[in-house]
């Protein structure tokens, strides 16, 4: 059994009396990929701001490796070891995708060749285009900058906000297969997302959100199982 | 393009200039405009790269620059005036005991300035830079004027000499000005091309993402408004050792627009448009344009729009014309480099054609 990197207890996130996380705890184990689904306004990315301090919790503690997350600063955390692929990708338009790499290494003081070189590897359209702006960059190839310029801070852990959203199915297939790679490669991820059926999928563990709490958990072949989670996120209804 | 080739075009474009330099120095009689549209434009142009810094480079709409201009140039101008001409200066109210016996040499007085101008940049930043865009320029505007009033007013008159102004500042050659222009804007330069540069960048495109990469916003944004507003008050400490005599007046509003419409000409978010946009406005408002102040007769009659501040409406014309073709500024967002120097050369035999071309494809 592998600690947990992340550990959130009681975290409740409300903007000014409307609560929108009503006291959640979940943990991620190093190494796994946790998922985190639920339709929309379920809480899911208020979880996810807090998590990353863009928004202060109303209550509850979130532990980073040991250290408490919640008095931290959003550019602290890139030291900790954890960083964000913002929803939306927001890959910085008009510089190049080189630069934008090397913005996401922006807290380290050596050399990048090497990793600049690994997620090349990883991503050899970014490679071709490496002078490209990133603006110019198709969706598929945005989402997979923002991952690439995410793991340029070395981090143990990614925190991933829909990657999959706005992309065409054969392309969300390609974000999900990155997502397992460098899983492999030892990032422990954590990712949140409304495609069910992909993220559930590739994950060790889920959390299912509902309004606010967390309804349902399991390892990711348990919940895609489970009949609930089939009718009501996998669009799939029981057969009479 | 080979690296040699560049090297070798680069250095030959050195050496013409220098040469331009030392010939403008030994006929200074002769061509007056041209060495004084050359130092101007080569300060404005440390102005406008410290605007574009701020503005172009790091998103931030700030329309302070006068106002750090004017710290600069009073910090500069107080400490250089010589002790003995100090009594004709302050002849009004006196100056101040206690500064009446310090006078800096010429490089530890700049220096000063720029200080003094960060040091006020500092201070008014952490309040300042919480705003965005068009708050964040009328809060600067406001500082600016605020920067002016207070110099101007008779209780500064034994330290800034009130509304009279200063004169008597030592003058320096064209050498010295444009050399020091040319370090001022070597060192931004080197800035946006680093890392911390790269971070200006990012926080410009987007302000989460960059938090979410680990970069400061207030402290970034600070450091690059305080870096901007000493380049501006070193530029004000270059414009009062050049004009020789300065007052309050020539840091109006008015000023931080005229910078503001260099970086805009130039491209906001190229240092070399900025520079190259300086010189062109300087040069076209103060020297090329000049004819048409002056009354004009052909053949016997007399051209009736021809007459003094008629150079002014054709200027804005210009304006107009350059912002309406190049939306983005000469530059854009690109820097200059001789690749494209020769690509715009070649290609403008084909644009001609292609010009006369389109036409005959209209009449048929």
């Amino acid at each position: 059994m592998s600690r947990n990197l992340l550990e959130v207890k009681d975290l409740s996130v409300s903007y000014g009396g409307i609560s929108a996380v009503k006291g959640i705890s979940f943990e991620v184990p190093e190494g796994e990929v946790v998922t985190l689904i639920g339709a929309n306004g379920a809480g899911k990315s208020s979880t996810l701001r807090s998590i990353v301090g863009l928004e202060k919790p109303a209550g509850g503690s979130i532990f980073f490796d040991g250290k408490e997350l919640t008095t931290m600063g959003t550019e602290q955390l890139v030291t900790q070891g954890i960083t964000l692929v913002p929803e939306g990708r927001r890959v910085f338009p008009n510089l190049s995708v080189l630069e934008n790499l090397k913005i996401g290494a922006y807290q380290r003081k050596d050399s990048l060749e090497e990793d600049i070189q690994w997620i090349y590897g990883l991503f050899p359209r970014l490679q071709e285009r490496s002078w490209q702006m990133a603006g110019t960059l198709s969706g598929g190839e945005q989402q997979m900058l923002a991952i690439g310029r995410a793991l340029m801070s070395r981090p143990k852990m990614i925190m991933m906000d829909e990657p999959s959203l706005g992309l065409a199915p054969i392309v969300v297939q390609g974000v999900f297969d990155i997502i397992k790679e460098i899983n492999k490669q030892g990032v422990t991820i954590l990712l949140v997302e409304q495609n069910a059926n992909m993220a559930l999928k590739a994950a060790h563990h889920a959390y299912v959100m509902e309004t606010g709490r967390i309804t349902m958990s399991g390892t990711g072949k348990e919940l895609a199982e489970n009949e609930q989670v089939k009718a009501a996120y996998l669009g799939k209804t029981k057969k009479k | 393009m080979k690296k040699t080739t560049k090297m070798i075009c680069t250095l030959i474009a050195a050496a013409a200039f220098i040469a331009l330099l030392v010939f403008l120095e030994s006929n200074k009689n002769k061509y007056g405009m041209a060495v004084t549209v050359l130092q101007k434009g080569f300060i404005l142009a440390v102005v406008a790269v410290s605007m574009n810094l701020l503005n172009g480079f790091t998103g931030l709409f700030s329309l302070g620059q006068a106002g750090f201009m004017a710290l600069g140039a009073y910090a500069y101008a107080i400490f250089t005036i010589p002790v003995e001409s100090r009594g004709s200066v302050y002849y009004i109210s006196g100056i101040h005991p206690a500064i009446e016996n310090i006078e800096f040499p010429m490089v530890v007085a700049l220096i000063f300035a720029g200080l003094v101008a960060a040091a006020f940049a500092a201070v008014i930043g952490f309040p300042v830079l919480r705003l965005k865009s068009d708050y964040l320029a009328i809060a600067t505007l406001g500082f600016s004027e605020i920067i002016r009033a207070f110099i101007a007013s008779p209780q500064m008159d034994q330290i800034t000499n009130g509304s009279y102004g200063l004169k008597s500042i030592p003058a320096a050659n064209i050498y010295m000005v444009i050399g020091l222009c040319i370090v001022c804007i070597t060192i931004m330069a080197m800035l946006i091309n680093s890392s911390y540069g790269r971070a200006f960048k990012a926080i410009r495109e987007d302000e989460i993402a960059a938090e979410a990469m680990g970069i400061n916003l207030l402290k970034h944004k600070e450091l690059a408004f305080v870096i901007s507003s000493f380049f501006a008050g070193i530029g004000g400490a270059l414009l009062a050792m050049f004009m020789r005599s300065i007052d309050s007046s020539t840091f109006k509003i008015a000023l931080t627009y005229d910078i503001l419409l260099i970086v805009v000409i130039g491209g906001m978010g190229s240092i070399t448009g900025s520079v190259l946009s300086a010189l062109l406005v300087t040069a076209s408002k103060e020297w090329w344009l000049r004819f048409f102040d002056e009354p004009l007769t052909i053949a016997g009659v007399n051209i009736p729009l021809f007459r003094n501040g008629f150079r002014m409406v054709i200027f804005s014309i210009l304006l107009m014309v350059v912002v309406l073709f190049y939306r983005r500024g000469i530059m854009g967002t690109n820097e200059f480099s001789w690749e494209g120097l020769f690509g715009l050369i070649k290609s403008i035999p084909k644009r001609i054609s292609s010009l006369f071309r389109k036409k005959e494809g209209a009449a048929k």
